[in-house]
């Protein structure tokens, strides 16, 4: 395992002192961070704002003359609920996160046995839902799943945006699954062999030495899925959950302006960008750190 | 499980092999070895590349599972389905080409590990013992080091160390000098053969010739599954008396 290499900025070139200047900066505040920041900067947002402007521009420009209120004004008279769904969105897409990465994970790690039943039983499993459209897995949670469970002594609902986020969780399970699979197979066998000849058990071994070696090689493709399954909460709305796309729908249809329809959606698009894209940033650059070191 | 047969005694072979066959598919890689090996024998196994020598020491500890044939360490059958690997694996320790150092972990807990995790001893004596492994293979400083930032021979000692903390009766070295440039050979070398005149039973594949002839107290040499010819180095080298050896030996020296 190879120390990433640390710009320190120190150079003869005259022409890369700035930039070495800049480099070394980073390293010190990434440091200070204890990892890799996100390379966001002020321009990434004035981007964005520049969209949202624009995309209004051209709706104010499309709006009769009889306009009651400026599109930028009704953004904000409506955003507490844009913002709302959104917080809703997030909420699932940590929810479902959990849920598949855990239980994921387990069959991750089933697909390693030695039994051929679960080796196989586990690869069925994560195949089928690898390979299922996210939103037929959904519209079947929905439709199959109860509305609440009866426990002889209690029932616990089961609302819409608890059967959306079962339906989520469960690509994300296969996917993880698959990310398990990939990341022990991925070592090479003479770690195993060299447990082997110690002495360790095979559940040692897999516990001590493969799996922690595993995590830094999961980590980036595991994030990425994260990024994907956030984008992927809004199909959620088709099934008529509260999420931030269903929000959008019903402030539009209140206001019934037209003219509304592009701003209002590039604000969606916005926010989404505004929390995947450092998400993507920063595994990219996961990704070339552990590059580095294994 | 079976357990250590109690009718051994160590003024008995503590490896005999006999008449040890494996194929992978059709390929029949060992046809009937068979060699003994007193406590405190130091052999080498000399033979060209794909002659089997890795298969047949990786048979001993289980690695590579025999097809028929018997190899009996310290008396216990290891070509038995109730064989506790386990148990036989703390005895026999093995060192690879590629040293397969564990990269997660420092030099001293990679030879700290084992004996923690498999024979439950106690941290603070298994660290002692670490340290002192670790100085005697003349790594004293690199403690702390992740594999990744010790050189081949550097790592090769390591993980010399590491076999040695499980305190094993035997220690099997296959090719370990093979993937290291020629300077960083010797002080590998000079590990082993400190081992050696300690009285560690060893069984080296090497194509150390040179080494071979030092330090080993019997030479095989194998060609395509079997012993083609062995001996005390002072009469291997000289009269060798099979063409296949002779041949060998011409290419080698
Ligand atoms: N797991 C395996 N599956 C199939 N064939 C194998 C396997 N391991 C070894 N072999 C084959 O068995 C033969 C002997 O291999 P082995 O590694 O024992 O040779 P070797 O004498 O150690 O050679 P080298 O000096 O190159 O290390 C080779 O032809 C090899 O391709
Ligand atoms: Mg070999």
């Amino acid at each position: 395992m190879k120390r990433a290499p640390v710009f320190h900025g120190e150079t003869d070139l005259p022409v890369l002192l700035p930039a070495a200047r800049r480099l070394a900066r980073r390293a010190e505040r990434e440091r200070l961070a204890g990892g890799p920041l996100p390379r966001l900067k002020a321009r990434h947002g004035l981007w964005l704002l520049a969209i949202l402007l624009l995309s209004a521009g051209v709706a104010q420009a499309q709006a009769d003359a009889q306009v009651k209120e400026s599109v930028i004004t009704a953004i904000f008279k409506w955003m507490p609920v844009l913002l709302q769904g959104f917080i809703f969105n997030i909420a699932i897409s940590f929810l479902a996160m959990v849920i598949g990465t855990a239980v994921g994970a387990v069959l991750g790690l089933m697909q390693i046995s030695l039994l051929p039943p679960v080796r196989f039983g586990s690869w069925f499993v994560t195949q089928f839902f690898r390979n299922a459209p996210w939103l037929v897995l959904l519209f079947f949670c929905m439709f199959l799943l109860p509305f609440e469970f009866d426990l002889g002594f209690a029932t616990i609902p089961f609302p819409d945006w608890v059967k959306a986020t079962i339906g989520l969780a469960l690509p994300v399970m296969a996917n993880v699954s698959e990310i398990v699979r990939g990341a022990v197979q991925s070592l090479p066998s003479g770690q195993w062999e060299a447990a082997e000849s110690l002495a360790f058990s095979r559940r040692q071994t897999l516990w001590e030495i493969i799996l922690p070696q595993c995590v830094k090689r999961m980590l980036p493709p595991w994030m990425n899925l994260y990024a994907i399954l956030t984008m992927a909460t809004v199909l959620a709305s088709i099934v008529g959950v509260s999420e931030m796309m269903t929000q959008t729908g019903r402030a539009l249809a209140a206001e019934n302006r037209p003219e509304l329809l592009i701003p209002f959606y590039s604000f969606v698009l916005i926010c989404f960008f505004a929390y995947c894209y450092p998400i993507a940033v920063w595994t990219r650059r996961l990704e070339r750190r552990y590059q580095v070191k294994l | 499980m079976t357990s250590p047969d109690p009718t051994w005694t160590p003024d008995q072979p503590i490896i005999q092999c006999r008449d040890v066959h494996k194929s992978f598919g059709q390929l029949e890689v060992l046809k009937g070895i068979s060699m003994d090996l007193m406590k405190g024998d130091v052999v080498c196994v000399i033979g060209p590349s794909g002659s089997g020598k890795s298969t047949f020491i990786r048979c001993i500890n289980a690695l590579t599972p025999m097809d028929s044939g018997s190899i009996k360490v310290e008396g216990q059958e290891v070509n038995d389905p109730r064989l506790d690997k386990l148990a036989l694996r703390r005895k026999v320790g093995m060192v690879f080409q590629q040293y397969n150092l564990f990269p997660h972990k420092t030099a001293l807990e990679n030879v700290m590990m084992a004996p923690i995790k498999v024979l439950k001893e106690d941290k603070r004596q298994v660290e002692e013992r670490a340290r002192a492994l670790i100085r005697k293979v003349r790594l004293e400083g690199k403690e702390d080091s992740y594999p990744g930032e010790l050189s081949g021979g550097q790592q090769q000692r390591v993980a010399i160390a590491r076999s040695l903390a499980m305190r094993p009766d035997v220690m099997l070295f296959d090719e370990v000098t093979a993937a290291l440039d020629p300077e960083t050979v010797k002080e590998v070398l000079v590990t082993i053969r400190q081992l050696a005149e300690e009285g560690m039973t060893c069984i080296l594949v090497t194509h150390e010739m040179g080494f071979a002839r030092e330090v080993a107290g019997h030479i095989y040499f194998t060609d395509r599954g079997v012993i083609v010819e062995h001996g005390p180095p002072a009469t291997f080298f000289t009269e060798a008396k099979d063409p296949r050896t002779k041949e060998f030996l011409s290419q080698i020296l």
